[in-house]
C-alpha cells in the first residue's frame, strides 16, 4: 500500500469491528449515529495487517503524552505523597509514591529533586496531568523502570526514539559491538545512555545526533564511517 | 507553565567531569566555534544563520519617516526581537525571560550603540525625511549561544541589505524602485562580531567558547565579547558570579580577536558569493 500522508482535522476512513486507534487519531462523535475518525496530528498513516489497529506516524519535537509509552523524565519538585516529573509534554506529569515495585507508605523510594527517571505513562488524558508509574500494573515488578544513576541523558526527535526502539534498527547493535553500553529509550524524545567511558558516551550521543532524521540523518554504514573518525 | 528544571543530576555530573577532561559533548575543542551555515533569502536584507541547531532568521526593511526635532540628520534604527516558544519550551509568550532581555539588550549595545551603521547617511532631506531601518530577529531553535548567532544574523542582514536609491530635487524627493535604478548598500563603519565564552563552577575547567545549549545552563558565569576584524572592541558584558582576573578577561580577548578574522572572512566570502548569483537588472 502506498503511504498517506495526512494533516491534522483530516477524516481517515478506518473501519473495523474491533477498531482501535492509536495516537494521533480521534474518535469524533457529532451525533449518535454519525461518528468519524479524525486525525490530530500530521504524518504518515499506518495501520496493522488486518486493519484493525490505526495510527499516525510523524516526527516532532515536542512530546504529547500516550498511555503506556515509556519515558525519561527529570523529579522538578516533590508534591504530597509523590514527585512532579517533567517529562517534556506541556504539563508535568506526576508519580505516585506507592507506584514502586515493592512501595509501602512506610518504605518509598527516595528520590532528589534532579533525578532521572524512567517510567511508564499510566494516565494521560486531555483535561488532567499525566500520571506515571514505575512498575508494571499487573505484576507490580519494577520491569526495568525505576531511578536512572549515573550516565547522560540524550535529547533527540520523537522519531529518532521510536527508531532506535525497534529491535531491527542498526544503531544500538552496532555500538554495542564496539563497547558495553546500557541505554533506557524514553518516547519522549529522551535517551539514557550509560557507559563506563566519558569518551563512549560522547561517541553515543554523538551517534544518535548525526543518525536523528531530524538532524543528519545518516545511514548504517556512514555511521560506520563516523566511528572510525572517533577516538573510542 | 513553570519554570524548566535546571539540568538533572546525572547530565550534570558527566557534563562537568566531561569538561574537566576537556571534552566536549559535539566533539569541539574548548575553543573551537561552530561554524555558522548564512542562508540568504530572496529579499535583500533576509539572512538566516545556523549555529549547529541553533537558528536565528533577522529581516532589515527601510521606510522613510521624519526625524524627531533632536537629531534631524541622523537616521533611526530600530531593532525587534522576539524569543518565542518555537524557540524552546523554556521560553513564554508575552513575559521575557532574563535570557531575552539579555538579549535584546545586547543587540541593541552591538549592533545600534556601536554605531556599525553611519546614520548620517540615512539622512535624504534634513528635518524632513530620513530612513528609518527595522531589523527584525526571529530566533528559530535555541540549542546554545543564541546571542552570538543574532548578533552575526543582524549584521549580516545589514550588510546585506541595500535601500532603494533616492534623489532630491529642491524640496521633492523621488524614491527609485529598485527596477529603475540599483539599490544602494548601507553605508557602514566596521562590522562587530560577538563570542560568547562560557566559565564553569570548578576553576580547573577550562573555558569554553560559543557554548552549547547545555553548557551554558551548567556554567557558573558567561562574557560576552563583541569586537570588529580591526581589533576594535565595542562591547564586553559578563554575566553570572564567577569571579575573572584581568589575565582571564585579556586570554579571552586574544582569542576572540583571531576568530573575529576569521568569521569576517567567511561572513565577506559568504556575501560576495550571495551577490554573484543575484542578477540585478538596471536600465
Amino acid at each position: 500500500m502506498a503511504t498517506t500522508f495526512i494533516l491534522p482535522g483530516e477524516r481517515v476512513r478506518a473501519q473495523h469491528v474491533n477498531l482501535k486507534l492509536g495516537p494521533g487519531l480521534l474518535q469524533h462523535a457529532e451525533n449518535d449515529q454519525d461518528t468519524k475518525i479524525i486525525s490530530t496530528k500530521a504524518g504518515e498513516l499506518q495501520h496493522s495487517a488486518n486493519n484493525s489497529k490505526w495510527w499516525i506516524e510523524g516526527n516532532s519535537k515536542r512530546y504529547i503524552p500516550a498511555p503506556q509509552e515509556s519515558v525519561v523524565g527529570v523529579v522538578t519538585a516533590r508534591s504530597g505523597d509523590g514527585w512532579r516529573v517533567d517529562i517534556g509534554s506541556a504539563h508535568p506529569a506526576y508519580l505516585d509514591g506507592l507506584a514502586f515495585e515493592g512501595a509501602t507508605k512506610r518504605n518509598k523510594p527516595n528520590l532528589k529533586v534532579g533525578s532521572l527517571l524512567y517510567a511508564r505513562v499510566s494516565l494521560a488524558h486531555k483535561d488532567m496531568e499525566p500520571e506515571l508509574e514505575c512498575f508494571d500494573a499487573q505484576t507490580h515488578k519494577a520491569e526495568g523502570f525505576g531511578e536512572l544513576k549515573g550516565g547522560f541523558m540524550v535529547r533527540c526527535s520523537l522519531k529518532m526514539c521510536r527508531l532506535l526502539l525497534n529491535p531491527n534498527h542498526f544503531l544500538l547493535p552496532l555500538l554495542g559491538s564496539r563497547f558495553p553500553l546500557e541505554a533506557a529509550t524514553g518516547l519522549n524524545g529522551r535517551v539514557w545512555v550509560s557507559s563506563k567511558e566519558t569518551k563512549h558516551i560522547i561517541a553515543i550521543s554523538r551517534c544518535i545526533e548525526s543518525v536523528d532524521p531530524d538532524g543528519g540523518g545518516m545511514d548504517e554504514a556512514g555511521v560506520h564511517q563516523f566511528l572510525g573518525t572517533l577516538d573510542i | 507553565m513553570p519554570r524548566p528544571p535546571s539540568p538533572s543530576i546525572p547530565e550534570k555530573e558527566f557534563l562537568f567531569s566531561s569538561l574537566k577532561e576537556s571534552l566536549r559533548l559535539d566533539g569541539r575543542q574548548p575553543l573551537e566555534t561552530r561554524t555558522p551555515i548564512l542562508t540568504f533569502g530572496p529579499d535583500l536584507g533576509w539572512v538566516e544563520c545556523a549555529m549547529g541547531k541553533t537558528r536565528v532568521l533577522a529581516q532589515v526593511d527601510a521606510k522613510m519617516v521624519k526625524p524627531p526635532p533632536e537629531r534631524p540628520l541622523e537616521g533611526m534604527i530600530t531593532i525587534h526581537s522576539e524569543v518565542s516558544p518555537m524557540a524552546g519550551t523554556e521560553y513564554e509568550p508575552g513575559r521575557p525571560s532574563d535570557e531575552e532581555v539579555n538579549l535584546t539588550r545586547m543587540l541593541d549595545k552591538v549592533l545600534r550603540r556601536s554605531d556599525a551603521i553611519d546614520k548620517e547617511s540615512l539622512c535624504v532631506l534634513a528635518g524632513q525625511r530620513v530612513w528609518h531601518l527595522r531589523l527584525t530577529i526571529h530566533c528559530l531553535s535555541d540549542s546554545g549561544n543564541m546571542l552570538d548567532c543574532a548578533c552575526l544574523a543582524g549584521i549580516v542582514a545589514f550588510k546585506h541589505f541595500r535601500r532603494p536609491e533616492v534623489e532630491v530635487v529642491g524640496d521633492e524627493v523621488i524614491v527609485h524602485h529598485p527596477s529603475e535604478r540599483a539599490p544602494v548598500p548601507l553605508s557602514m563603519h566596521h562590522t562587530p562580531f560577538c563570542f560568547t565564552f562560557a566559565y564553569f563552577p570548578d576553576t580547573d575547567t577550562a573555558p569554553v567558547i560559543d557554548p552549547s545549549y547545555m553548557e551554558q545552563r551548567i556554567s557558573a558565569g558567561l562574557i560576552s565579547i563583541a569586537l570588529n576584524a580591526q581589533k576594535e572592541l565595542c562591547v564586553i558584558q559578563k554575566a553570572g558570579g564567577v569571579p575573572l582576573s584581568e589575565e582571564q578577561v585579556l586570554a579571552a580577548i586574544d582569542i576572540a580577536v583571531n576568530k573575529a578574522v576569521a568569521l569576517d572572512k567567511l561572513v565577506t566570502k559568504r556575501l560576495e558569493e550571495d551577490w554573484k548569483g543575484r542578477k540585478v537588472e538596471v536600465r
